[in-house]
């Protein structure tokens, strides 16, 4: 889409020296320079060549950046916990806390964002309206050309060409593209040949008592399907998050329970109300690493393609032999910027494996 | 009433097949993990009996605080308890703490928030103490609300902002036998003492005044009544989260049906709010295949019938 050769130089001189790199950038990016890029709503936003810092609107945003151009992030919208820290590159681990873009343009926030001095605000999610008005008022209201990115878990590698381009990493976009379409594919073909009656029923608990659930259709829960999992709470009226009973969980039957609340997937062994459902009969509890995010949501965003390969692996273990430690160790090298060690390693496989009856 | 509730909901179950529970679980022949069984004796009947307890809990509450305060218009939650317990859940949830930690802050952040609000009132002296009482009320309510807000914008907007929505909008579809069992006591606690003085309610809402010339100790009366009804809500509202409308219509109701006079009222309040939460809850869990979240049902059912009873004047409350 662009030379990158400037940019990528700039980029070499990393985070410490974001003070010559944004005299570098001011120099460069007049009007000529700049690009005129076209958003996942359609929107036509003008983008200075020479982006050095990005603002990530939210978590899942933040994510995108982060796994394209951490160098280019000015900041996390919630600082890393003390147990996300081994899984974060250094110095990006270290970046502040700067919140995150409410709905209502509220000052604080927009002073603390104008304090990043970002060139580009980057929001990777809902593409409706409500968003796209938010975007322009913002634009409108800072000058900083604000990026809408779809966030469907189908359009990831879209997003990633997208805002690959507008940061002029284009090449690593692509590759990171092609990377996510090769899942895709590989599990596409493999699912085509499981038969219905052999697709597990799975309940995604949320919540500390796990009756929250994700109806069938919301964006929490699309890597169930995308897995080749059946979602069993759906609701033909409606979509995403809710609230059952545990009757409802009981006539719903699960055999595959998924969760990332570790107080609930402790409770659950023992809690007789549970006993009976055959998830829990069959040890087939499943609980989602969350470091530095979640692998199946939390946020919605490039961290799911490892829970995809995760679920995918649990659902069907005869289908996928390859290892899970070996997927995870490369898929956080080439995802994430950090080698994993045996320990840290372990730390997030050792529930994720489910627990014998 | 509670016989009908116990064969009604998603997972399907008849009154024959429920019976047939009943008699194998009393002969000892019922197999271990059984669903059925689960459904009738972890699901349905703690949540008939929370919605009993809780719904007769908030209508004497409600009942007491509006003899006390002498005004119609007050709830249960005149005096921050709700917004206390809200605080204190909403805090655990937040902390990801276990169900059971998050149910015993709620229950102290009612009873604490209530302890400070009459403290703050009988500190102060030379006024209405009634109305110290509920701007003290208003003013720690007030506040333990922005302390909700402040939780929720720290919260993971992921993971713990639905729980904490959910939580706000009460429901029983969690419970569990543990949950009536440990929080009966505290019921039962403060039922007693309201059931057994409610005739000295009837000289209590005539005024201070009125009250000692009868030679009864408002003061003193009043400190029972509102640790009484306090420490009923904060235990129904830990397990049910915040449950509205039924500790301000239910009384009324009674009022309607059998006059003001608070020794046959207050017992006719609690049993049409336990009938009227389990009619409630019923819904909530058969509507869809979703929860529907008694507080909004309450709400919805509630509020237009108290409108109703305002445009028929004044008639029916004393």
């Amino acid at each position: 889409m662009r030379r990158s050769s400037v940019k990528s130089f700039l980029s070499a001189q990393a985070f410490q020296l974001a003070g010559a790199a944004l005299a570098a950038s001011a120099f460069f990016s007049s009007p000529a320079t700049a690009d005129e890029i076209v958003d996942s709503a359609g929107r036509v936003v003008t983008v200075p060549s020479h982006v050095e810092r990005v603002f990530a609107a939210g978590p899942p945003a933040s994510v995108l950046i982060y796994v394209l151009a951490p160098d280019r992030l000015t900041g996390w919208p919630r600082a890393l916990r003390p147990e996300e820290r081994d899984y974060v590159a250094a110095p990006y681990r270290d970046l502040p806390e700067l919140g995150r873009l409410t709905g209502r343009g509220d000052t604080v926030n927009l002073e603390v964002m104008l304090s990043a001095k970002p060139d580009l605000i980057v929001d990777f999610g809902s593409v409706r309206d409500t968003y796209v008005s938010l975007a322009d008022r913002v634009q409108a209201q800072t000058n900083i050309p604000y990026l809408l990115v779809d966030g469907r878990f189908d359009a990831t590698p879209q997003a990633l060409r997208l805002v690959g381009g507008a940061l002029g990493v284009g090449d690593r976009a692509e590759a990171l593209a092609a990377y996510v379409e090769d899942t895709f594919r590989e599990l596409d073909t493999t699912l085509a040949a499981v038969p219905e009656s052999e697709r597990p029923r799975v309940y995604l608990a949320r919540g500390p008592d796990g009756l929250e659930t994700g109806l069938k259709g919301s964006i929490n829960t699309e890597i169930i399907e995308r897995a080749g999992g059946i979602n069993v709470a759906v609701d033909p009226a409606r979509q995403g998050i809710t609230r059952v009973s545990l009757e409802q969980v009981l006539a719903w039957n699960p055999d595959t329970i998924v969760t990332w609340d570790p107080i609930f997937y402790e409770a659950v062994w023992s809690d007789p109300s549970w006993a009976s459902v055959e998830a829990v009969r069959r040890g087939r509890v499943y609980l989602s690493p969350t470091a530095p995010f979640g692998w199946i949501d939390r946020p919605p965003s490039l961290n799911r393609v490892m829970g995809l390969k995760w679920l995918s692996r649990v659902f069907f273990p005869d289908r996928f032999p390859d290892d899970l430690a070996d997927q995870t160790r490369a898929f956080y090298k080439r995802v994430y910027h950090v080698d994993l060690d045996e320990d840290a390693l372990n730390r997030l496989l050792a529930w994720s494996r489910g627990r014998k009856p | 009433m509670a016989l009908a509730a116990a064969c009604i909901g998603p997972y399907p179950l008849g009154p024959g097949e429920a019976l047939r529970l009943v008699f194998e679980r009393v002969a000892g022949t019922l197999p271990a993990d059984d669903p059925a069984a689960t459904v009738l004796f972890n699901v349905r009947l703690p949540r008939i009996g929370a919605a009993l307890m809780a719904g007769g809990a908030l209508a004497a509450a409600g009942a007491t605080y509006q003899g006390l305060f002498r005004n119609p218009l007050v709830s249960p939650d005149i005096l921050g308890v709700s917004a206390g317990a809200s605080c204190g859940a909403v805090l655990g949830i937040f902390l990801s703490l276990s169900v059971v930690a998050i149910q015993g802050l709620a229950f102290a952040g009612g009873i604490l928030t209530v302890a400070l609000v009459y403290l703050v009132a009988s500190g102060v002296r030379g006024r209405e103490p009634v109305l110290v009482l509920v701007l003290a009320g208003v003013v720690m309510g007030a506040l333990a609300g922005a302390v909700v807000s402040l939780l929720k914008i720290l919260a993971d907007p992921y993971d713990q902002l639905p729980a904490i929505t959910f939580w706000l909008l009460g429901s029983l579809s969690g419970i569990k036998t543990v949950d009536v069992v440990s929080s009966l006591p505290a019921v039962v606690i403060g039922l007693v003492p309201l059931v057994l003085l409610r005739w000295r309610m009837n000289v209590l809402s005539l005024g201070d005044d009125e009250a000692r010339s009868l030679g009864v100790d408002a003061a003193r009366l009043r400190l029972v009544f509102v640790a009484a009804a306090t420490l009923m809500t904060a235990a129904v509202v830990a397990i049910s989260g915040v449950v509205g409308w039924v500790g301000l219509v239910m009384p009324h109701v009674a009022r309607m049906l059998v006059g003001p006079n608070y020794d046959r009222m207050l017992p006719v309040a609690i049993l049409l709010g336990g009938g009227y939460l389990l009619a409630v809850d019923t819904l909530a869990r058969t509507l869809a295949a979703t929860e529907v979240p008694i507080g909004i049902l309450t709400a919805f059912v509630g509020a237009p019938f108290f409108l109703w009873l305002l445009a028929r004047g004044r008639k029916g409350w004393a």
